[in-house]
């Protein structure tokens, strides 16, 4: 079986909204998939009917090599599922969330415990395993419903923007984990509203927006068509923009924006440069507030793939 | 059927743990009878019975039982309402497991709740003088009926748990039509009492019949006839509402 994931012409109507007017979506087994989008763009509703919670009105899908409309059970067996909000029970404890799950997947007692105990360990809630959810912090929380989710050891893991709210240093750790997943051997569809989410943890990245795929490609690929990094500098002193403009420019031997509100953007080729600009403006005697190198945001993405701003819809129909 | 009886029990576990780490959702079943039972005998007790307070406690008990576990089945429709807006359904949903659990499991759950509601009622009825005429395995058999008919009616209350948009809007429809139903009938007054018209409703209602039958076996007098209409409406109940709710359930998306 090549594709843990494979959908085809997918379409779901709420009413008058098109959630999804025909997506493709494909991912090989033992890979990362990343569907970027805004909200609204339809990624949630195409995680529902991968995840059997919802019927397409009209194409195919299959999952770990089961038709989820034929077989929604066969699929079941096969997948974890971590949605975007939280999705534990706040009034049991961690320990006693992840337990329930391994019995309703008929482990029996003692193997539901020891797995119970192993994700506690695994997701560093060992602390507060025995305290209830609700006195869980977001990150905690996050981090049990994604152990909830791999109780069974899924082969195929759904995540619906497992990071959305959390702060940097929590998302670096949620990253860790679909690492760890995929050395595993499982399967990982990620939807994601960040770029450098989707660059840093995605074999091949899906764009879509209103319902539609409007770009497939590897990282590096869609990097190619919509620009790669950006470092932005700001000197602490306006008078010495220009100054601080041709160093920058010189060393990205690109032009450089004029600048806006007191930055320069320059669009750069590697991380390596960012060193090198370190020390170059140092060198100058230049003090700055802000030095930074990033990937493009989703609207610039979204700007570049459409030719117009996404417009960030109402969060997406989830009812 | 043994998978769904093995996932139930293991939801209806989770349910318990929530109601022992969140008493006050014990409000309904406890402190409402309580405060039924006193209101209705110190209030009503008088004017209704020509000043036998206690005459008139020995009529209402069987009735306050009756509606209290009547409502006591709104608060299921809420729960599960809240579990869906919260996505600890999509989780059970992900899962492969018997498609009716969660539902069959918080009703099995609701069994503790309704059992804990007998024993306050007739306690607090016994505190104030309330002494059945009949011995204890009438009454055992009144609250085995008043509890298996909650089961069956709290299939409604999964229903519109399951359609209804907000656990507001359940508790909000369950309320308005758990009053006329517990209140137009022989609850608090001898059903003679009502206009001809509500007379006629009140033969249809079942839960005439069931407090029809709760008295006869709390304080004497025939009980097979209202036995059977309510066994009969239990039947219904669950003909009616368990195929509705378990649909509403799978299309819920």
């Amino acid at each position: 079986m090549d594709y843990a994931i494979e959908a085809r012409g997918l379409r779901k109507r709420f009413g008058d909204t098109h959630a999804l007017d025909g997506v493709d979506l494909a991912a090989r087994t033992g890979s990362v998939l990343g569907v970027l989008g805004p909200n609204g763009a339809g990624k949630t509703t195409a995680v529902r009917i991968l995840a059997t919670l919802l019927q397409a009105d009209a194409g195919t899908a299959f999952v770990a090599g089961r038709d989820v409309a034929a077989e929604p059970g066969r699929v079941r067996e096969a997948i974890g599922l971590t949605g975007q909000y939280a999705a534990v029970d706040e009034l049991l404890t961690g320990r006693q969330n992840l337990v329930l799950i391994g019995r309703l997947l008929d482990l029996g007692g003692r193997a539901a415990r020891r797995r119970a105990q192993e994700l506690l360990e695994w997701f560093d809630l060992l602390d507060a395993a025995d305290r209830p959810a609700k006195t869980y912090s977001g990150g905690m929380r996050r981090r049990l419903d994604l152990a909830a989710s791999l109780v069974g050891r899924p082969a195929v893991v759904f995540l619906d923007e497992p990071t959305t709210g959390l702060d940097p240093t929590k998302r670096e750790e949620m990253w860790g984990v679909v690492r760890a997943l995929v050395r595993d051997g499982s399967t990982v569809l990620l939807t994601t509203q960040y770029l450098d989410e989707a660059d840093a943890l995605a074999d091949e990245i899906t764009v879509i927006d209103h319902g539609r795929v409007i770009a497939h490609d590897t990282p590096d690929g869609l990097k190619r068509v919509v620009g790669g990094q950006t470092l932005t500098v700001r000197p602490a002193d306006p008078s010495r923009l220009a100054e601080t403009s041709a160093i920058v420019g010189e060393l990205a031997r690109a032009p450089v924006d004029s600048p806006t509100r007191g930055t320069i953007s320059v669009p750069v080729a590697g991380d390596e440069l960012l060193a090198e600009a370190v020390t170059r403006i140092a060198d100058a005697g230049i003090a700055v507030t802000e030095l930074s190198l990033r990937l493009p945001s989703l609207d610039e993405v979204f700007f570049t793939l459409t030719g117009r701003p996404t417009a960030n819809e109402p969060e997406e129909v989830l009812a | 059927m043994i998978r769904l009886a093995r996932h139930s029990l293991a939801l209806a576990q989770r349910n318990l743990i929530g109601v022992v780490r969140n008493p006050e959702a014990l409000i309904d079943v406890t402190l409402q009878p309580i405060i039924f039972i006193a209101l209705f005998t110190f209030v009503f007790g008088g004017a209704i019975a020509h000043g036998s307070q206690h005459d008139y406690l020995q009529f209402l008990l069987p009735g306050i039982l009756a509606q209290t576990i009547a409502f006591g089945g709104v608060a299921i429709g809420v729960n599960l309402n809240t579990d869906i807006e919260k996505g600890v359904f999509d989780r059970f949903r992900s899962l492969p497991i018997a498609r009716a659990a969660p539902l069959v499991g918080a009703v099995l759950g609701d069994v503790v709740r309704y059992v804990l509601l007998c024993v306050v009622t007739i306690g607090f009825g016994m505190v104030l003088g309330f002494r059945a005429g009949t011995g204890l395995l009438e009454v055992l058999a009144a609250c085995a009926l008043a509890i298996s008919f909650a089961l069956c009616l709290c299939w409604a209350s999964v229903f519109v748990g399951m359609i209804a948009r907000t656990p507001g809007a359940v508790q909000g429809i369950l309320v308005l039509a758990l009053f006329p139903l517990t209140f137009g009938t022989s609850t608090f007054v001898p059903a003679s009492t009502l206009p001809d018209w509500l007379q006629t409703v009140t033969k249809l209602n079942p839960l005439t019949h069931l407090v029809g039958a709760l008295r006869g076996l709390m304080l004497g007098g025939p009980v097979g006839n209202d036995v059977l209409w309510t066994l009969g409406w239990m039947g219904v109940l669950l003909a009616v509402f368990v195929p509705l709710a378990l649909r509403a359930y799978r299309r819920r998306a």
